[in-house]
C-alpha cells in the first residue's frame, strides 16, 4: 500500500524531480537557509508552504544555494520573495554557492517582479453587490433598447432610400440570401408542419369525437393552421435557422474588422449586408408560411382520412366551406409573415453588429438573437390577435 | 561540424507532409540542439509553419519520425504526451490568446491544467511572467481584445513560458511589430534564452532578428531543409534563392547594420 502511495505522489509532482526544500539552520544573529532540490514550478506549492512556515528574523542570514538542482523563473521568484521577507524583518541577506546561470536568472526575475503594492481588497457587501448588478443590468437594458430602436430606424431609412433608388439594392446578394433562408428551409419547414398538422388533427379528433363532431376536426386544423400555427411555426424555425446565422455571419465579420474595411472602402454595410438579408427574409417568410400551411393541411388531411371516417373529398369540401365563411383566415396568417420576418432579420443583424472582440461574445450574441427574435415574434403575434379581434376578422 | 557532439533536443528524420496532392515536405531532416536559437526561413508556402505544427504534434506527418527530448512523439501514450507537452511552449502568430479570459487568466491556464497550485500562488506567478515579458502590471487584468498587436505577442509568450518550458516555438514573433518593438522582442528572447537556458525554434522573416539572435539558420526550400548554418555561412551560399534572400536590398541594410554593430562592439571591447 505504501509503495502505491509513493508512486502516485512521484507521478503527481512530475516524474523524476526530487523534492525541493528550504531549511533554516542556526539562531540568533547568524542563520543559514539551505536551499536544496529542484526549485521549479512543479514543486511550487510545497515550496510556498514551506517558505510560509519560516520565521524570518533579523541578523546575518546566508542563503546557501550549493544544494540547488534545477531552477526556473518560479523558483527564482520564490527565492527572491523569501529574501524580501527576511530583509523586511531586518536581516541582511547574503547569497552563496549559486551558479552563475542561477544568479543571472535571479537578477532577471528580480527586475521583472511587480512592485509590491497593497491591493486594496475592499469586499463590498453582498447586498450592495446585488444592487450594483441590478443597476448595471437595468442600465445596459436601457442602452440596448435605445440602440435597437436606433438601428430599426436606420434600417427603415435605408429601406426607404433603396425603394427610391432601387439601383442601390445588391441584387445578387439578395438572391443568394433568398435561396439560403427560403429555398433551403423548405424541407424542414414542410416536414415540421406536416407532422404538427397530423398531431393536431389526431388530438383534436379524440376530443371532438366524444361529441360526435369529428367533422369539426377539419375546422380545427384549417382555422388554427391558417390563422396561427403555420406562420408562427415557420417564424420560430426561421429565427433559429436564419436569425442565428445572420448574427454569426455579421458577428464574425465584425470581429475580423471586415465591416470596418467595408466602411473605409466607401461601402455601406447597411446596404451590403443588412438590407439584402432582411429583405430576403421579408420576401421568403410569407412563401415559407404558405408552404407550411399547405403541409399542415395535408398532414391533418392524412389523419382525417386515415383515422376518421372522412373521405378526401369531404375533407376538401369542408375546408372550402370553412374558408368561404371567412376568407380572412388565410390572410390573417399571411399578413403577419413579413412583419415577423422584419423583426427576426433586424434582431439577427443588430445582434451581429453588437459582437465585440471575443469568441464568447459571438456565442452570447447568437443565443441572444434567437431568444429575442422568438420572444418578439410571439409578442407581436399577441398584438395581432388583439388587433384582429377588435377588427372582428 | 563539431556540432554533432552537442545534445540534440529535436530530431526530425525523413519527414513527409502532404495535403491532398500537394507535397509540402519530402524527406526533410532537421536537428535542433539544446540551448540554441534556430531560425527557420523560407519563401511563402514552403511549409515553415507546417514544420512547426508537425513538431508540436498539431499536424500528423504522412511519413518520417520526429523525436523531441529523445522521445518519439507518435509512440507515446496520452499521459506521456502530456508530460512532454508541458516541457515546451508555443507562441502562435497572432498570439492565440483565449479571448474570453484576461491575460493573467490566460497565463494561468497551463498552470491550472498541469499543476495543483493555489490561486494566490498562480496570481503571483502570472504577475512575474507578465513582468518578465515586459508588459506593464495592469495588463494582467485586460482582455486580449484590449491589447495592441505587440502586447498580444508578449502575452502569448508569457503564456508559452508559464510552465518554464525547455523549448519555445515561435511563429513569426516579430511580424507586425514596429522596429523598436521587434528589437525589444528580440532582446527579450535572447535574455530568456541566456537566463533560462531555453531552446528557441523560431519561424521568422525578419532579417534583423536572424542577425541579432539566431545561433543557426535553417533554410526551407525545395520541400526540405536546404542548408543549416550560421549567418556567416548563409552569406557564403550560392543557391539562387538563398543569395536572393540574404543579399537582396533589404538584407543588405540589415547586414551592414549588423557588421557595423559587430565592429563597433569589437572596438569597444578591444
Amino acid at each position: 500500500m505504501a509503495s502505491a502511495g509513493t508512486f502516485a505522489q512521484s507521478n503527481e509532482s512530475g516524474a523524476d524531480s526530487p523534492k525541493a526544500s528550504a531549511r533554516l539552520e542556526g539562531k540568533g544573529g547568524r542563520a543559514t537557509l539551505r536551499v536544496e532540490g529542484d526549485w521549479i514550478v512543479v514543486n511550487a506549492m510545497e515550496l510556498d508552504r514551506e517558505l510560509d512556515a519560516l520565521k524570518p528574523e533579523g541578523g546575518q542570514v546566508t542563503f546557501d544555494l550549493s544544494g540547488l538542482g534545477r531552477f526556473d523563473t518560479t523558483g527564482a521568484w520564490l527565492l527572491d520573495r523569501t529574501r524580501g521577507q527576511f530583509e523586511a524583518a531586518g536581516a541582511s541577506v547574503e547569497l552563496t554557492g549559486g551558479e552563475e546561470a542561477a544568479m543571472s536568472l535571479l537578477a532577471a526575475v528580480q527586475k521583472a517582479e511587480p512592485k509590491p503594492q497593497k491591493r486594496p481588497r475592499r469586499k463590498a457587501s453582498a447586498f450592495v453587490g446585488m444592487l450594483a448588478r441590478a443597476g448595471a443590468a437595468v442600465e445596459s437594458l436601457i442602452a440596448g433598447t435605445r440602440e435597437a430602436v436606433g438601428f430599426t430606424g436606420l434600417v427603415i431609412l435605408v429601406f426607404a432610400r433603396t425603394a427610391v433608388q432601387p439601383i442601390r439594392l445588391r441584387f445578387t446578394s439578395l438572391v443568394h440570401h433568398m435561396e439560403e433562408v427560403g429555398l433551403d428551409a423548405v424541407p424542414i419547414v414542410m416536414l415540421m408542419s406536416f407532422l404538427i398538422g397530423a398531431v393536431l388533427a389526431y388530438q383534436g379528433s379524440e376530443q371532438l369525437e366524444r361529441f360526435g363532431a369529428s367533422i369539426f376536426t377539419v375546422d380545427l386544423i384549417g382555422i388554427s393552421f391558417l390563422r396561427e400555427i403555420g406562420i408562427l411555426l415557420t417564424a420560430i424555425l426561421v429565427a433559429g435557422r436564419s436569425g442565428s446565422a445572420f448574427t454569426a455571419q455579421i458577428g464574425s465579420m465584425k470581429m475580423r474588422e471586415e465591416i470596418d474595411a467595408m466602411r473605409t472602402l466607401g461601402l455601406d454595410p447597411m446596404e451590403m449586408l443588412i438590407i439584402p438579408r432582411i429583405l430576403a427574409l421579408v420576401l421568403m417568410l410569407p412563401l415559407l408560411g404558405f408552404l407550411s400551411n399547405l403541409a399542415g393541411l395535408i398532414g391533418g388531411g392524412f389523419v382525417a382520412v386515415g383515422a376518421l371516417d372522412i373521405s378526401p373529398i369531404m375533407y376538401l369540401e369542408r375546408l372550402q366551406q370553412v374558408l368561404e365563411v371567412s376568407p380572412w383566415h388565410f390572410w390573417v396568417g399571411v399578413i403577419k409573415a413579413p412583419i415577423f420576418a422584419f423583426l427576426i432579420g433586424t434582431i439577427g443583424c443588430f445582434e451581429g453588429l453588437r459582437v465585440s472582440g471575443s469568441a464568447e461574445s459571438l456565442g452570447q450574441r447568437t443565443t441572444q438573437s434567437v431568444v429575442e427574435s422568438i420572444f418578439t415574434v410571439i409578442i407581436a403575434d399577441a398584438f395581432f390577435s388583439i388587433l384582429f379581434v377588435s377588427l372582428d376578422i | 561540424m563539431a556540432g554533432d557532439t552537442r545534445d540534440k533536443i529535436i530530431e526530425v528524420r525523413g519527414l513527409r507532409n502532404q495535403f491532398g496532392s500537394q507535397v509540402v515536405h519530402e524527406d526533410l531532416d532537421l536537428d535542433v540542439y539544446r540551448g540554441e536559437v534556430l531560425g527557420i526561413v523560407g519563401g511563402s508556402g514552403t511549409g515553415k509553419s507546417v514544420l512547426l505544427r508537425s513538431i508540436v504534434g498539431l499536424n500528423t506527418p504522412a511519413e518520417g519520425t520526429i523525436t523531441v527530448f529523445g522521445l518519439n512523439l507518435r509512440e507515446l501514450s496520452d499521459d506521456e504526451r502530456r508530460m512532454a507537452e508541458r516541457r515546451w511552449g508555443v507562441l502562435f502568430q497572432e498570439g492565440a490568446l483565449f479571448s474570453g479570459l484576461t491575460v493573467a487568466q490566460n497565463i494561468q491556464v497551463p498552470l491550472r491544467e498541469h499543476l495543483r497550485l493555489s490561486q494566490d500562488l498562480m496570481d503571483q506567478i502570472a504577475a512575474v511572467k507578465i513582468g518578465l515579458v515586459g508588459l506593464p502590471p495592469e495588463a494582467g487584468s485586460k482582455f486580449p481584445s484590449e491589447l495592441s498587436g505587440g502586447m498580444k505577442k508578449r502575452a502569448g509568450l508569457a503564456r508559452a513560458l508559464a510552465l518554464d518550458p525547455e523549448i519555445v516555438f515561435l511563429d513569426e514573433p516579430t511580424a507586425g511589430l514596429d522596429p523598436i518593438g521587434a528589437a525589444a522582442f528580440d532582446q527579450l528572447i535572447l535574455q530568456l534564452k541566456e537566463t533560462m537556458g531555453l531552446t528557441v525554434f523560431m519561424v521568422t522573416h525578419d532579417l534583423d532578428s536572424l542577425h541579432a539572435i539566431c545561433d543557426r539558420i535553417a533554410v526551407l526550400a525545395e520541400k526540405k531543409v536546404l542548408v543549416t548554418g550560421t549567418m556567416a555561412d548563409m552569406l557564403k551560399q550560392d543557391h539562387p534563392w538563398i543569395r536572393e534572400y540574404f543579399h537582396g536590398p533589404r538584407a543588405r541594410a540589415a547586414t551592414s547594420a549588423w557588421s557595423d554593430e559587430r565592429s563597433h562592439h569589437a572596438a569597444t571591447v578591444g
